[in-house]
């Protein structure tokens, strides 16, 4: 199919040519070979650890391929780490972006080459090459702002304005959307059919299917390192094919529903007011109820949460749990009370790197009652081995660091951290962010599973087709409120859309 | 089999790499260095000479270990003498038994160091001010008050049995040393086999995961921080009790030589790792080679030099591990 694609075009802009990467013990990438053309958009795809990553660190030098060659434009990419890519006019943006926080927005578009005379830097020429150039974009940004300022779509733009002020002409994004607005999404998508438009190659990382059927011509699949397919075209190709050739089976129900009895109401919530809430919240959560928040990025769900579980203190109303009114000060005063916490994000408030699987899975349970001062290292170690079994977490051993093991594995390690607990409530911050298919699935059929032991389970969720796979009801929030709730009969993407967004 | 070979010889440098390197420069020493293996540097110059380092080392550890460090223990290990030799002799003077006064002496030098400990950690915890200003501030103010107190000059002790702690000998060696010695067990214990030392370990490692786990993330700095300032200052005391006075201008430059120590063992700038192995290991190395350089009559301005290097190499390796860290 590779082949037929190389050989259809005379001369493929970028070439992958039998790229394979070594590191200890790991081949992650076995000989890949793909073309991609001028005024192309290709999607990347695959599980995590598939090695979309690592074909992206090679594509801007920071890695070096154990065999085979990247070509642009027939040329073979020179060595010379990141500066070789460049200026051979590659550009990857990167989840995390690349920018001089505490730096104008033209300093940055310009960083490592600012217009200067004799070391002192031409400001007007600056400001004007930058309006320039961020003005292709269609962008209002004042270059002379701190990026610091900026919004995080505003900070992916400068970014890419940044990749054009290089003259890069093959452009990659690494999960370009995952902390935008829908508004910023769009914008962004105008602005890669811009760029296909001037010749531009694009790659295009995501997660996210029907961003990748919005934008995308034409998709690469990868598994374990191997290059498995590519779709010329996207007529034709269903998601769920696109799926199948990823985890390498079906899955027929990511979500698994099963319908399930909601008992007396378990949490509630009443006027609560704190830092991130526009209005006072109240809600109740039954037993066994599984409450989807859906909302727009900033709609105070994540705050929400946050002062449900005491890291935030609430500055007003009451917590009843169980009927009994409650105070939570601090997260401790929440665990104490049987309240778990996932946080959205998991390299920041989730995981501690340094630490091995047994050390982050222990934090939370060694601390509570039944343990003293001293550590029960037999008994840390049996509860490890207990949960990483009961959670298929796959990891080489028990004191790995947890830094080493992907996206999906690490977020079973911290819902295992509160699983040997003796929960009431469980608070669950965006899952799957991040998350291939495969571990998707598993996450999901973990959340019902708490909820049938009679646990209620708050699952936040920026994905509408996950919220409306895997809820009980549904609340919206939008602009610090609540917004309203739907029932899981009556949820559609259109009426949760209408509650989410802002009303003027 | 071969990359396999690299990677486990690789984990076994990161546990006992630093170790091995002590053998090897003490087995240099040994050979090249006259006096070096005799029994008096074995079983005194060498081990007092580094004693109250190791000692404030062991609470370096936790504060590095959680991410933060102390520069004001040189500071405490000097005025916790002068203000225990400053009230022994006051209580002296009001006509107390030597017992007595001792007793209050040590107690307010002991508390003199908690408190300025217990003050950088409520500073640091609570108002969030970095760790490196702090104190920065606490260092200066602290030997200020050491040089108050003392009135400029050294305090002798007016108690004779003092002296005792700092001379007498168990088993041909110094009493400092097994003091250290014991210390260096115990902490060894609280921060491989405690909560606290856990706890420690996760705020350094990510403290926003720490405080979502449920861990009291300020009451545990604030309790590092003070249980560093004790310690120090009880070092301060043992140190006084070698010297038979409280000096207030002793140990500038200490706290820089105690976080060398423990960068060199392997304990992590950035927090988050850090053993007791790794503390004995960067003590013993550095207090090697000062000890050989003092032997052999090295001028001490070039000691400057060497332990300036030192600290570099320290560092250095812990970039250097770090990066490996990440590649791997």
């Amino acid at each position: 199919m590779t082949d037929m694609v190389a050989n259809l075009v005379p001369s493929p802009y970028l070439e992958f040519a039998g790229i394979g990467k070594e590191f200890p013990g790991v081949r992650a990438l076995d000989r890949v070979s793909f073309a991609v053309d001028e005024g192309e958009v290709r999607a990347l795809i695959g599980e995590n650890g598939a090695g979309k990553s690592t074909l992206l660190k090679i594509l801007s030098g920071v890695y070096r391929p154990t065999v085979g060659e990247v070509r642009i434009d027939g040329v073979p990419l020179p060595g010379g780490g990141t500066a070789g890519a460049l200026a051979a006019g590659v550009a990857v943006i990167y989840q995390e972006l690349q920018l001089v926080p505490e730096l104008t927005v033209a300093e940055n578009l310009f960083l490592g080459h600012l217009p200067a005379r004799a070391g002192v830097v031409k400001r007007r020429e600056l400001r004007e090459k930058a309006l320039q150039h961020l003005a292709i974009l269609g962008e209002a940004i004042d270059p002379d702002c701190r990026v610091s300022r900026l919004s995080i779509g505003q900070r992916q733009m400068v970014e890419i304005a940044k990749a054009l002020t290089r003259g890069a002409k093959v452009i990659a994004f690494d999960e370009p959307t995952s902390s935008l607005s829908e508004r910023e999404v769009r914008k962004l998508f105008e602005i890669i059919g811009q760029l296909k438009r001037q010749g531009c190659v694009i790659l295009y990382v995501s997660h996210r299917m029907e961003e990748i059927f919005a934008v995308c011509d034409s998709v690469t699949v990868f598994r374990d390192g191997r290059h498995v397919e590519t779709f010329p075209t996207l007529e034709g190709v269903t998601h769920d094919r696109l799926v199948q050739r990823m985890v390498g089976r079906d899955i027929a129900d990511v979500y698994g529903y099963r319908p399930h009895p909601v008992g007396e109401p378990l949490l509630e919530v009443e006027s609560l007011t704190g830092p991130g809430l526009r209005a006072p919240v109240s809600f109740t959560l039954g037993a066994g109820e599984i409450l989807g928040f859906f909302g727009l990025v900033g709609a105070g769900r994540t705050e929400l949460l946050k002062l449900l579980f005491g890291a935030t203190r609430a500055t007003g109303g009451t917590i009843r749990l169980a009927g009994q009114e409650c105070r939570i000060r601090s997260p401790r005063d929440a665990i104490r009370q049987g309240i778990a916490f996932c946080p959205e994000d998991r390299k920041d408030e989730g995981i501690v790197p340094v630490l091995s699987v047994q050390e982050n899975l222990n934090l939370t349970a060694r601390l509570g009652p039944g343990h003293s001062f001293l550590i029960d290292l037999t008994w840390e170690r049996e509860n490890a081995q207990e949960q990483v079994a009961r959670l298929a977490v796959k990891t080489p051993s028990l004191g790995q660091l947890i830094r080493n093991l992907s996206g999906g594995n690490q977020q079973k390690v911290i819902l295992a951290r509160w699983l040997c607990q003796d929960l009431r409530v469980v608070l669950l911050d965006e899952p799957t962010r991040g998350i291939d298919v495969g571990a998707k699935s598993e996450i999901y059929s973990i959340i019902h599973d708490l909820a049938a032991k009679g646990y209620g389970v708050v699952v936040v969720s920026s994905d509408l087709p996950e919220v409306l796979g895997i809820a009980d009801r549904i609340a919206v929030m939008s602009g610090g409120r609540l917004a309203g709730f739907v029932d899981r009969a009556e949820a559609t993407e259109e009426a949760l859309l209408k509650l989410a967004l802002p009303t003027a | 089999m071969k990359k396999n070979f690299r990677s486990h010889a690789l984990a076994l440098w990161d546990r006992g790499g630093m170790l091995v390197v002590f053998v090897l420069l003490f087995a240099g020493c040994a050979l090249l260095i006259d006096n070096f293996a005799g029994p008096i540097n074995l079983m005194e110059g060498l081990p007092l000479s580094i004693s109250t380092r190791a000692m404030v080392c062991c609470t370096m550890l936790f504060c590095l270990a959680s991410g933060a460090f102390d520069l004001s223990v040189g500071s405490v290990v000097a005025c916790s003498g002068v203000v225990m030799a400053v009230v022994t002799n006051a209580c002296l003077k009001g006509g107390s038994g030597q017992a007595l006064a001792l007793a209050c002496g040590i107690a307010v030098g002991l508390a003199s160091g908690a408190l300025v400990g217990f003050a950088n950690g409520v500073i640091i915890a609570k108002a969030k001010i970095n760790a490196l200003i702090t104190t920065l501030a606490t260092m200066q103010i602290v030997r200020g008050f050491a040089y108050i107190v003392a009135d400029g000059k050294a305090v002798g002790i007016g108690a004779e049995s003092f002296f005792q702690l700092g001379s007498s000998r168990l088993l041909r060696i110094p009493v400092p040393v097994w003091i250290a010695v014991a210390c260096l067990v115990v902490f060894g214990l609280l921060i491989a086999r405690t909560t606290y030392g856990r706890n420690t370990l996760a705020i350094g490692g990510n403290e926003e995961a720490a405080r979502l786990a449920g861990i009291p993330v300020d009451r545990i700095r604030i309790l590092i921080f003070t249980v560093q300032g004790l310690m120090a200052a009880f070092a301060g005391i043992v140190l006084a009790a070698r010297m038979s006075s409280g000096q207030p201008t002793s140990q500038q430059g200490f706290e820089l030589e105690v976080i060398s120590a423990c960068v060199l063992g392997g304990v992590s700038l950035s927090g988050g790792i850090g053993t007791i192995g790794n503390v004995v290991a960067g003590v013993l190395i550095m207090g090697t080679v000062q000890n050989a350089m003092q032997l052999k009559n090295v001028p001490p301005f070039y000691q400057y030099v060497a332990n300036g290097l030192i600290l570099l190499a320290a560092v250095l390796l812990d970039r250097f591990k770090q990066s490996q860290a990440e590649r791997r």
